[in-house]
């Protein structure tokens, strides 16, 4: 063999081992799903912490090379660097210390101050089991349709960790769908909270909230952790460091832990987790019919959600003395979107009625939602894991 | 405090070498059973980890003579002496110690009871014992009914009794878990009450517990608030009198004292200009040469 032609053969091998070489279809759509999160992200302003980590990691893992070559650069490459931050997603570790710096961020006085409103975090859950009931009549497993439904609970970080007990291989198409349809609750919500809803209710007035003593929110984590992990358990590592951050910002003597939870901590995890998210929806992996209807299921799990709320809120005003009847527009925030179906009630209420705040009352069943999903996500693990 | 959580955990089972458990026994074995790497057939002892974490056993003590509670010392240095979480290893029970560390340094004998127990790395305190009753034939084992637990029974190597050593005494092929809820809620609606009902008692709980926080709450601080006021009384119906300040009151009354404090007429902001120095240093001179950090405009 001539010089000439030991280049040659070289040159072949590296040519082999390009993406060019290696690129199917699936990672050319892949990418331009990619390119379409990242530019919702930017130019929309759609969930950009969310999206741009997600968009970019969508390229880093479709960008196609060589899987037989033994490169250990694939995210599902055992010992990858890719590999071992994924390890986070797939062991579920990354979603408990999200929740701790929702927890550190998270006001809950509008909660404490009005507690009944918890009750339409609980009624927004609905969502999660309606799609549970579609997506067994679809044909899933009961454990990929609990993880699936759990999309309806509005929460990323919960369908990552039930998704990554339930069903690892539907992960990426969970997470991914999850996260577009939290982007699109401005899209999704307020043509159910209009259709639902008169335009008598739309105008009801709500009372401000009384005043929470310090010692109140103090207490409500405690109780809060120990009251709902005694009923289920299997959602302490989320109901555990969610309260557990709420703690460390309410007691007042943990401030440097409280800012470094709800800052520096979730940005480290959320940077993480929404690259190896994205990085996770390989093309073969991730372009199958399956992706479709998760897709399809969540869209109906947010419907049902939302819907859920804003007629449980009409129902419950039924028993409710006139004086104290709650706005129902507030009833599409018991899905977990924390803060962005607060402020669509909001928008909406101020819509109708220019001096009707009702982001403060918003907020209760808000936050009420991160708690009722993370214990739906409990009782579905409790039951099918 | 300590002593009382002592003392209640007790017959608790831990995430340690407490939850070891003698799993299966074959007392004699015969060449259609296991073989071990030397291709030998031995009688031998199953161990099974009941713990969710994996657990060391180098330096416990595995004995069939409970006067001898140190008899045979699980070798340190082996990697495999690392159990799995719920996972099993065997000991073959052949006297023969230098053939490596899952080789016993005693035999069990099948003319009469074997009484087999494992000890902790202190040589007192017992894990797990058993007595496997004389008279199991040969090839025929002595196994627990589920993995750690559950009753003793002969296996006789049966379709419905097989002999399992090194796996699970009863092989899941399904998640009977998800088994069931597949056969008995195919549409999901048993799954939807039930985790309904779970939800909202949940939140039920937390709601009523607040109000009944949220009443004290109140209470206490019109309490406080009528003593500030100088009411020492303690007649509740007096109290409900003070009341709150509601959110605009409080805000009315704050705007006043910083009308009244701080309204001026002339900025006491000083301009001046301020001479910085930069050091140069070969590490941070790259600095100068980047641009900040680009910031999109704020919509609204």
């Amino acid at each position: 063999m001539d010089f000439g032609d030991f280049l040659l053969k070289n040159l072949r091998q590296f040519w082999e081992l390009t993406g060019f070489a290696n690129a199917e279809w699936g990672n050319i759509i892949m990418l331009l799903v990619g390119l379409f999160f990242i530019w919702l992200a930017i130019k929309k302003n759609f969930e950009p912490m969310l999206l741009v980590p997600i968009g970019f990691g969508i390229l880093i893992g479709n960008v196609p090379f060589n899987t037989e070559a033994g490169l250990e650069v694939g995210i599902y490459e055992q010992g990858s660097v890719l590999n071992i931050l994924y390890n986070g997603v797939s062991a579920g570790w990354y979603p408990p210390l999200i929740f701790l710096g929702i927890g550190a961020m998270t006001d809950f006085s509008a909660l404490i101050a009005n507690p009944k409103l918890m009750l339409i975090g609980a009624a927004a859950q609905f969502g999660i089991f309606g799609a549970y009931m579609v997506a067994l009549a679809i044909g899933f497993a009961p454990d990929q349709a609990g993880a699936i439904a759990i999309i309806g609970g509005a929460d990323g970080p919960t369908a990552i960790f039930l998704s990554s007990k339930l069903a690892p291989n539907l992960m990426g198409a969970i997470a991914v769908s999850a996260y577009s349809y939290m982007a699109l609750v401005p899209v999704i919500q307020p043509p159910l909270m209009r259709l639902f809803t008169t335009k008598k209710e739309r105008l009801i007035k709500m009372k401000p909230a009384r005043a929470v003593s310090q010692n109140e929110k103090i207490i409500f984590p405690i109780v809060g952790m120990l009251l709902t992990c005694f009923v289920v358990p299997s959602g302490l590592p989320l109901l555990g460091m969610l309260f557990f951050g709420n703690l460390l910002r309410e007691c007042g003597v943990t401030t440097r832990l409280a800012k470094t939870a709800s800052n520096a901590l979730t940005d480290i995890v959320t940077i993480l987790l929404g690259m190896t998210v994205g990085a996770s929806t390989q093309a073969s992996q991730f372009l199958t019919p399956q992706t479709i209807f998760i897709f399809f299921l969540g869209f109906m799990a947010f419907v049902i959600a939302s819907s859920s709320g804003v007629l449980f809120v009409k129902i419950f005003n039924l028993l409710l003395p006139k004086d104290k009847k709650i706005n129902p527009l507030i009833g599409n925030a018991g899905v977990s979107a924390v803060p962005m179906s607060a402020r669509i009630s909001n928008n909406l209420g101020l819509e109708y009625d220019p001096s009707n705040y009702l982001l403060m009352h918003a907020m209760g069943p808000n936050v009420a939602g991160v708690i009722g999903s993370a214990v739906a996500a409990g009782v579905l693990l409790g039951f099918l894991a | 405090m300590l002593v009382a959580a002592m003392a209640c955990c007790a017959g608790m089972v831990g995430q340690t070498r407490s939850a070891l458990r003698i799993n299966e026994v074959m007392v004699e074995n015969t060449p259609e059973g296991i073989a071990d790497e030397y291709g030998a057939h031995h009688g031998w002892i199953e161990l099974f980890n009941a713990n969710f974490a994996p657990i060391e056993i180098s330096s416990i003590y595995l004995t069939n003579d409970s006067t001898k509670p140190t008899l045979y010392p699980v070798p340190l240095g082996d990697v495999n002496t690392r159990m799995p979480k719920r996972q099993h290893v065997i000991f073959f029970a052949d006297g023969e110690p230098n053939k490596g560390t899952f080789h016993t340094n005693f035999v069990l004998d099948p003319t009469r009871d074997n009484w087999i127990g494992i000890y902790d790395a202190d040589g007192r305190t017992l894990i797990d014992e058993v007595v496997v009753p004389a008279g199991i034939k040969a090839g025929q084992s002595w196994a627990r009914t589920a993995d750690g637990a559950g009753e003793w029974a002969i296996r006789t190597g049966g379709a419905d009794d097989y002999i399992t050593p090194s796996s699970a005494n009863v092989i899941n092929d399904t998640n009977h878990k998800i088994q069931d809820f597949a056969e008995r809620d195919a549409n999901g609606f048993g799954m939807t009450v039930m985790a309904m009902c779970i939800v909202f008692s949940a939140l039920l709980v937390l709601c009523l517990c607040f109000y009944g926080i949220g009443k004290i709450s109140s209470l206490l601080s019109r309490r406080n608030k009528a003593r500030a006021h100088g009411n020492e009384t303690s007649d509740l119906a007096e109290i409900r009198e003070v009341g709150h300040d509601t959110g605009e009151e409080i805000a009315a009354i704050v705007m006043a004292l910083n009308q009244h404090l701080y309204a001026h007429d002339d900025e006491s902001t000083i301009l001046t200009i301020k001479k910085m120095k930069r050091a140069y240093s070969p590490w941070s001179s790259k600095i100068y040469n980047l641009r900040e950090v680009p910031q999109r405009p704020v919509r609204r």
